[in-house]
């Protein structure tokens, strides 16, 4: 069964982005960049699903400039058997729709039975590349899976979704595109020999006009970036427990009107 | 005449719309009207038309057809679609909720429009609509806009002041005659979680937070006395999470939930920067720590420096006698 998986690099959480000088995009110098953790989800869930079946193809794509090579590199030190590299100036200000189209034109080259992909990725926290990817080619999807089994012959695959108050549990035919949540498994970390075996693997790289697709233009577009504004200066309520204790709820009720 | 401002509806699937709506519907009120719902569901009720009206719906468009229950994507989008291809409406708005966070995008990629997920403001500029949304889980803020209509949008929950129900008023119900697609997925079942009594994270105004500082899965208890004393939700961060102490889907921060209640209270959480990119946004933010360097004093509009099981039980007693008066 040949799986793709859908990777982002991003920059890692614990980075203080800043404005970049156009004021439309952040500021790279300096940053740590790592896979977007749920990739790392969808990225442990399909070497999973081949290690299960014993047999298969798990392949990495990535849309993004040339340091995203970085990301899928990590991917192929986790265990995937190839990537795949979209990069073209054309897609750097790509929307979502203008992503899930260049991604479902890889897609289509490569025929696999699954998609997966991160509920998210945490740069723009947007999460809606899956889902459209999946409209684009006519899958059915479902998205913050916490669990999957396909079955036997590859026909199908029975998820579990995190919804409000449960988890709902669907079966798909294959093709589809799933999701992953963070909870549906503890990602491995690469190995020494990984990480050496990596960088014998092939990286594809792929141009808009390899994809054959009819437009780049983005329907969103980000007009700036701005800083959050500050919070006003707060106080902390000093005493004993009991006392700072009754001042807070006070002030809760009567300053705030919080509760 | 301008396209109407269409609100899809989120109900708790026993044919009520959920409170959240208000909120949706007094945004669409506020960028001019027409205000319409759009509403998909295996069993409205006559009461849940009743509310949307009273929040200011002027037109509710009823898919009701049992093929819509339980949610599914691939099946929702089909009507949608075709209803907004001869309606078409200027925007298309929804909450941020597990399935419109999931349809809104399939809809937006079906009719060739951009989608805004996670708003948190929404403003007319001549004749654009200029969203605003945080990225970086709450870290900066980015401003976006439309190539074309109709403008499509999720809104963040608590941030849109919501409509005041007014009595009496009254909406056009329109039962549009559409092609409910079969569906490819087929539903198994609902697995229910253990119900804490407690409201949902994202939807709920008050959030107790619980950090490091809890020191085991066992202290949670004491939040969820609390909570249900005064009607919040209880989270945790994500060493907390990472440590096994609280289920994922209870995570507060950048690789979890992102929340904007009316109150955020955090109990031993020291504010990870990834942390208070998921809280922020909240109105009034309190944060109890021992240790008085914690980073989440920075961004407290409260703090109270000491040991959280000295807090805890007071503020859980002091409420409680306040209820009793």
């Amino acid at each position: 069964m040949k799986i793709l998986v859908m990777v982002k690099q991003v920059p890692d959480t614990a980075t203080q982005v800043k404005i970049g000088s156009d004021g439309k995009q952040i500021d790279t110098t300096g940053i740590t960049w790592i896979v977007s953790p749920y990739d790392e989800f969808a990225v442990e869930e399909a070497l999973r699903i081949k290690e299960k079946r014993g047999q298969g193809e798990v392949v990495a794509v990535s849309l993004g400039p040339d340091r995203a090579k970085e990301a899928l590199r990590s991917t192929l030190a986790m265990g995937c058997d190839r990537a795949i590299h979209v990069n073209d100036p054309a897609l750097a200000a790509a929307d979502t729709l203008t992503a899930a189209r260049a991604l479902a034109a890889v897609v289509k080259q490569e025929a696999p039975q699954l998609v997966l992909c991160g509920r998210q990725a945490i740069d723009d926290d947007m999460g809606a590349v899956g889902v459209q990817l999946a409209e684009v080619l006519g899958w059915p999807c479902a998205s913050w899976i916490m669990e999957e089994v396909v079955d036997a012959d590859a026909k199908s695959v029975r998820v579990g979704r995190q919804v409000e108050g449960g988890l709902e549990v669907f079966e798909l035919p294959l093709p589809a595109v799933l999701s992953a949540q963070k909870g549906m498994n503890e990602p491995r970390y690469p190995t020494l020999k990984g990480i050496m075996g990596a960088k014998k693997k092939e990286i594809k790289d792929v141009k808009a006009a390899d994809l054959g697709l009819a437009s780049t233009t983005s329907e969103l577009s980000v007009t700036a970036l701005e800083a959050l504004p500050p919070r006003p200066p707060g106080r902390v309520i000093p005493g004993e427990t009991k006392d700072a204790v009754k001042e807070l709820v006070r002030a809760l009720r009567e300053d705030a009107k919080a509760i | 005449m301008a396209g109407a401002l269409w609100c899809v509806v989120e109900d708790d699937r026993k044919g009520m719309p959920k409170k959240v709506m208000a909120e949706v519907i007094g945004e669409a009120a506020r960028l001019g009207g027409p205000v319409e719902a759009v509403w998909l569901t295996d069993k409205a009720t006559d009461e849940g038309l009743q509310q949307l009206a009273a929040w200011g719906a002027g037109k509710v468009w009823l898919l009701e057809n049992a093929g819509l229950a339980p949610y599914r994507g691939e099946v929702w989008v089909s009507p949608v679609a075709e209803l907004a291809a001869t309606a078409s409406p200027r925007a298309i708005l929804a909450p941020v909720t597990s399935r419109q966070r999931e349809f809104m995008a399939r809809l937006a990629a079906r009719l060739g429009v951009g989608l805004s997920a996670d708003s948190v403001g929404l403003a007319l500029n001549g004749d654009a609509l200029v969203a605003t949304r945080p990225v970086y889980a709450g870290k900066l803020l980015s401003k976006v806009t439309w190539a074309r209509q109709p403008w499509m949008a999720t809104l963040r929950p608590n941030v849109f002041k919501p409509a005041d129900a007014q009595a009496g008023k009254s909406a056009q119900v329109e039962r549009p005659s559409l092609t409910i697609p079969a569906a490819q997925m087929t539903f198994v079942e609902r697995r229910e979680e253990a119900s804490t009594g407690l409201p949902e994270l994202t939807e709920a105004e008050i959030v107790l937070s619980g950090g490091r500082g809890m020191k085991g899965p066992e202290n949670y208890v004491i939040l969820e006395e609390l909570g249900g004393v005064i009607g919040a939700a209880v989270g945790a961060s994500r060493a907390a999470v990472d440590a096994g102490w609280r289920p994922h889907r209870f995570q507060i921060g950048q690789t979890g939930r992102t929340i904007s209640p009316k109150l955020y209270m955090g109990f031993g959480v020291s504010g990870a920067i990834q942390h208070l990119a998921g809280m922020r946004t909240s109105k009034v933010i309190v944060a109890v720590n021992k240790d008085p360097e914690a980073p989440i004093f920075k961004i407290a509009d409260y703090g109270i420096v000491a040991d959280l099981f000295e807090v805890v039980p007071e503020l859980t007693k002091e409420f409680k006698r306040l209820l009793e008066k």
